[in-house]
């Protein structure tokens, strides 16, 4: 297919970099699109099945998405400086980031763990840093997210029993924990235990919330990983939905209902830059997703058909050279998460790509969605670009790629087996570096990186951010007192019952992990009892 | 690729590590690969492995060099380990390289620690190749 002749024609004559004839998927696209081409020019209302148009009748009028900036340093009480901060500023749910070793289950004494403290995330080793970071901010009336994986059944818990410390009601708890760790074995690597005990931790932790938080949702199942590791918006889509299916079956497989669960599973992705490959993505999603649960599992109540998602605008398409631009891109990819409907928006700072972001730049990222929401209108209609031929098209091969996708998975036999073996985290490396070629090559284009760059351009960073070099010793001092102030013999106690529980796969592991937490067990000694029952990951290593 | 790229680090042998708890591991996956299409060895640990493993593989397979692939910022601290884990097995000669999200001025403190090469996500792959080829040389 043609692109537009003047563009061709600069294409030729080298004036301007051509805008290339398809989108980052690999569908190829019309110069113009017309009526005739779309399978179905007018979807439902919005609202209504399938929810090509999104899964609320009122869009963003009746409630604007949750604005939600990742955030986390340091100690627990750097951190709750920066909550503080930032919901002065307007911002209305929290994104909590953990250190590694919080995310990878060992305690600050670790000789592993010394290095990372409190580097990419807040250190939580125990309830009492946990009630530190939310000291002051009233857990009822604020949604909390946290990015955790390894260890999400375990801040999970930690989060009920603070919550329990401050008299607040499980029941009006509201936010997310990702808790998706069938992506960590494809792309971001932060599991600890065989991908089967971990199925069954997490199926645990759903049914757990769904009765004590109603209201809070206990996985998202993120693409947004395999998506920065490399893959495009299809393949982000389909492995993610794969592993949801793969959840869904083990929820059921622990005697779950998919009528009630399903109404509490979320996702999670990256926006890019194509615009509309990436509003799509989105519309062609929530097709898909309501009709597998109403086929294939038979749910009948539209909330449990309905695709909710968060996105992170930003990650891999951001890069340093000529930093700034960043911000322009992250404007963009606001607008693709808005108009393809998220529940809740987190956007990068343009420092992403080699620092954590500055309160100067964070603020930056939380004025971009403020101005995108208040100031542009978008928000104003729901799915305003409904019934553009180019887009109800796009949602089509966008549906059909994803779809074949999912079926190369299923074929493999399902996406717990392809992470088993190793073919999915192969695909994923492969892919990835075609992306870094096809960067490398000018290719794909990236303003400042790969087009336009200057010999003497800014790599500036701007403001330079600095963790505070005693954050370390006091993590490790905080941990040492907790040690000697708690009761240790009931610490003991409680670890021991949870072991107990880890060998029974009827036991539900989650009201063990709270009683561990309210005894102010840390959470390296809650993996390490865990551990023990169910031994490590063996990590397929193949390139 | 250039022709040199090829086969221009045939016969040598390269570790591709991931110190520490850091779970990114395309980049280290991106540059195995292209280091193995540029016709060397490449073996790689996985994840979160310790200086002090880092450092065993390296004697036991006999590599010529070593690279780290660090995005968690704490590259300072992971790197002087394993330069003393490898300096403990008598390892001084193995070429220590790292790659990450690593701020332009801890480059010159890498440096100094005696590391050969430091690489970031927006370098060119044919460049990286050529930067461990004359690391090598």
């Amino acid at each position: 297919m043609s692109i537009a002749p003047s563009i061709e024609y600069a294409a030729e004559t080298g004036e301007l970099p051509g805008v290339g004839s398809t989108v980052p998927s690999g569908i190829e696209v019309p110069v113009v699109a017309t009526r005739d081409l779309c399978r179905d020019p007018e979807p439902p209302a919005p609202g209504v099945f399938p929810f090509t148009r999104g899964i609320f009748p009122d869009g963003y009028r009746g409630r604007l998405w949750t604005v939600r900036q990742y955030s986390g340093f340091g100690t627990a009480e750097d951190t709750n400086a920066r909550y503080r901060f930032l919901l002065e500023q307007g911002q209305t749910g929290l994104s909590v980031a953990l250190d590694l070793p919080t995310q990878c289950g060992y305690d600050p004494v670790d000789k592993m763990a010394r290095p990372e403290i409190g580097k990419v995330g807040v250190s939580l080793s125990s309830l009492a840093e946990m009630e530190i970071l939310f000291e002051g901010i009233d857990l009822t009336r604020i949604s909390t997210s946290f990015t955790i994986n390894g260890t999400a059944a375990i801040v999970l818990a930690m989060y009920v029993a603070c919550a329990d410390k401050q008299g607040a009601a499980r029941a009006k708890l509201t936010g997310t924990i990702q808790n998706d760790i069938l992506k960590e074995y494809v792309a971001r690597g932060t599991w600890i235990w065989p991908v089967r005990p971990s199925m069954r931790l997490i199926a645990d932790s759903v049914l757990f919330a769904n009765d004590a938080t109603p209201r809070f949702n206990p996985i998202s199942i993120a693409g947004a990983h395999v998506r920065d590791a490399g893959c495009t918006a299809a393949e982000e889509m389909a492995y993610t939905l794969a592993n949801g299916l793969a959840y869904v079956d083990e929820l059921i497989r622990r005697g779950g209902e998919a009528e009630r669960f399903a109404k509490r599973l979320s996702f999670f992705f990256y926006v890019h830059m194509d615009l509309f490959e990436e509003v799509a993505k989105f519309r062609a999603a929530r097709r898909i997703w309501a009709r597998i649960m109403k086929e294939r599992y038979g749910v009948a109540d539209p909330k449990a058909q309905m695709f909710r998602f968060g996105v992170v605008c930003g990650g891999s398409s951001l890069v340093a050279p000529q930093p700034y631009n960043n911000a322009v891109r992250v404007t963009v990819e606001t607008l693709a998460a808005v108009m393809g409907g998220a529940q809740s928006i987190f956007t990068c700072a343009y420092d992403e790509p080699f620092q954590i972001p500055t309160e100067f730049s964070a603020e930056l990222a939380l004025r971009t969605q403020q101005i995108v929401a208040y100031e542009s209108g978008v928000a104003r209609t729901v799915d305003p670009l409904g019934g553009s031929f180019y887009v109800e098209w796009l949602t089509d091969r966008m549906e059909d790629k994803i779809l074949a996708l999912m079926q190369e998975v299923a074929d493999h036999g399902g996406a717990v087996k392809a992470i088993e073996d190793g073919w999915l985290q192969s695909k994923v490396a492969h892919r990835a570096a075609r992306r870094k070629r096809e960067i490398d090559s000018g290719e794909f284009p990236v303003v400042g990186l790969n087009r336009f760059a200057r010999e003497d351009q800014s790599q500036a960073p701007g403001e330079v951010f600095r963790l505070d070099p005693q954050a370390r010793s006091r993590v490790l001092e905080k941990y040492a007192a907790l040690r000697e102030r708690r009761d240790n013999a009931a610490v003991e106690k409680t670890l021991a019952r949870l072991r107990r529980a880890a060998r029974d796969d009827h036991e539900n592991l989650m009201p063990y992990l709270v009683d561990c937490c309210h005894a102010y067990a840390t959470v390296g000694e809650m993996v390490q009892r865990l551990t023990a029952e169910w031994g490590e990951f063996k990590e397929p290593v193949r390139l | 690729m250039s022709a040199e790229g090829v086969s221009g680090l045939r016969g040598k042998r390269i570790l591709i590590a991931k110190p520490g708890l850091d779970g990114h591991d395309v980049g280290a996956k991106v540059i195995a690969l292209a280091l193995r299409d540029a016709g060397a060895d490449v073996i790689y640990t996985g994840l979160r492995k310790s200086p002090g493993y880092i450092a065993r593989v390296a004697v036991d397979e006999d590599v010529d060099a070593v690279g780290l692939s660090i995005l968690s910022g704490s590259h300072l601290e992971l790197v002087a380990e394993t330069l003393e884990e490898l300096a403990l097995k008598g390892a001084n000669d193995v070429v220590l390289l790292v790659g990450g999200t690593i701020p332009a001025e801890d480059r010159e403190a890498l440096r100094a620690l005696g590391v050969k090469g430091v690489f970031t996500s927006d370098m060119q792959l044919t460049d990286v190749v050529a930067a461990v080829m004359d690391a090598l040389r």
